[in-house]
């Protein structure tokens, strides 16, 4: 009997909903954000700052949410997503829709009244991006499914900088584009050593259709226009050498890892340290990248 | 329902209340401070 069968009608409980939103994710979510307000020329109030990012925290909250309640049957076939509240059976779906919708609205509509309407459309059309066009339309259908779902995640930046300035510049469009290139290689590198999750539940990642020579190939592909996006900010005049030393370490560091990545033969998940060890940089990669520019922002040499 | 299945809904039930009205304190002090923040703003 699954607990679902067990506890019927029983309310969700509140650590569950705070499952739903997937904290982890949130926390790059609002890191990213939060760098990019601290990055505008002009800094708002510090409430309209805290509520803006907030909003972003929330806004990412809701899109997790909305996640779960769609791909229920798919995280319950997955090791990794099995224990989440829906596949486990500790939540209503319909709860789990409703807490989700609810709280997209929300945060659209308080960083229309905090910040301003640019950054209000913006939260939104990451949220109906995350939801619409990677979760319903693109996951379970392509294997591309995560370049052009990572638009998504690449929205933060831009809407703290928005919420600043209530104006969309070159800079957060290029840190939008750093993390648009970056969620390629970050995922596919996680989706080669749990690929068997994948197949089993049947989703098309580039592991699964390709094959893990190619998936290699194109993280390797994707990691020089990142650097190239990532250094960009320096020779361009939006940042200065904080930044740009910074980011020339980083990306040195991420290119001679994809490298190592290329030039692995191992097909077992035992034997995909290069693997590991990519993914899990390429998290610090996004935190120190981010915390450089704000650094630079405000550090004068 | 048994007693105890009971129980545990009222306990979950007053749980989520008590969250709802803490959020919901934290919200009017926070449309209060950015309605100050605002009016700063205009000025």
């Amino acid at each position: 009997m699954t607990p679902a069968l067990a506890q019927p009608n029983l309310p969700a409980d509140w650590r569950d909903l705070l499952a739903l939103t997937k904290p982890r994710v949130m926390s790059l979510v609002v890191f990213t954000g939060l760098c990019g307000l601290l990055a505008a020329p002009v800094l708002p109030p510090l409430v309209i700052g805290f509520t803006a990012i907030l909003c972003i925290a929330l806004g990412a909250g809701a899109a997790g949410a909305l996640n779960q309640w769609y791909e229920h049957d798919l995280d319950a076939k997955m090791r990794r997503t099995a224990t989440r509240p829906l596949p486990a059976g500790r939540m209503d779906r319909q709860a789990a829709l409703h807490f989700g919708v609810g709280l997209s609205v929300f945060s659209v509509i308080l960083m229309g009244l905090a910040a301003n309407l640019l950054a209000a459309v913006l939260l939104a059309v990451s949220i109906l991006f995350y939801v619409l066009v990677y979760t319903v339309w693109l996951k379970r259908r392509t294997p591309q499914n995560i370049v052009i779902g990572g638009a998504a995640g690449a929205f933060p930046p831009l809407i703290g900088w928005v919420a600043a300035t209530g104006r969309i510049e070159l800079l957060p469009v290029l840190l939008f584009a750093i993390i648009f290139l970056w969620t390629p290689p970050h995922f596919w590198a996680l989706s080669l050593f749990v690929r068997s999750d994948y197949a089993a539940a049947g989703v098309p990642m580039l592991p699964v259709t390709d094959g893990i020579a190619s998936t290699r190939r194109q993280i390797a592909l994707y990691t020089l226009p990142l650097a190239i996006a990532a250094i960009a900010p320096w020779p361009l005049g939006l940042a200065g050498p904080v930044y740009g030393f910074a980011a020339v370490a980083l990306n040195a560091a991420i290119v001679v890892m994809a490298l190592m990545v290329l030039s692995n033969r191992a097909t077992d998940a035992a034997g995909m340290r290069p693997e590991k060890r990519l993914f899990g940089f390429s998290v610090l990669y996004l935190f120190a990248l981010f915390a450089a520019l704000v650094a630079d922002r405000w550090i004068v040499l | 329902m048994t007693q105890p299945e009971e129980e545990l809904i009222r306990a979950r039930q007053r749980e989520r209340a008590r969250l709802t009205a803490w959020l919901l304190g934290a919200f009017v002090i926070l449309m209060f401070l950015i309605t100050i923040a605002k009016m700063g703003l205009a000025k």
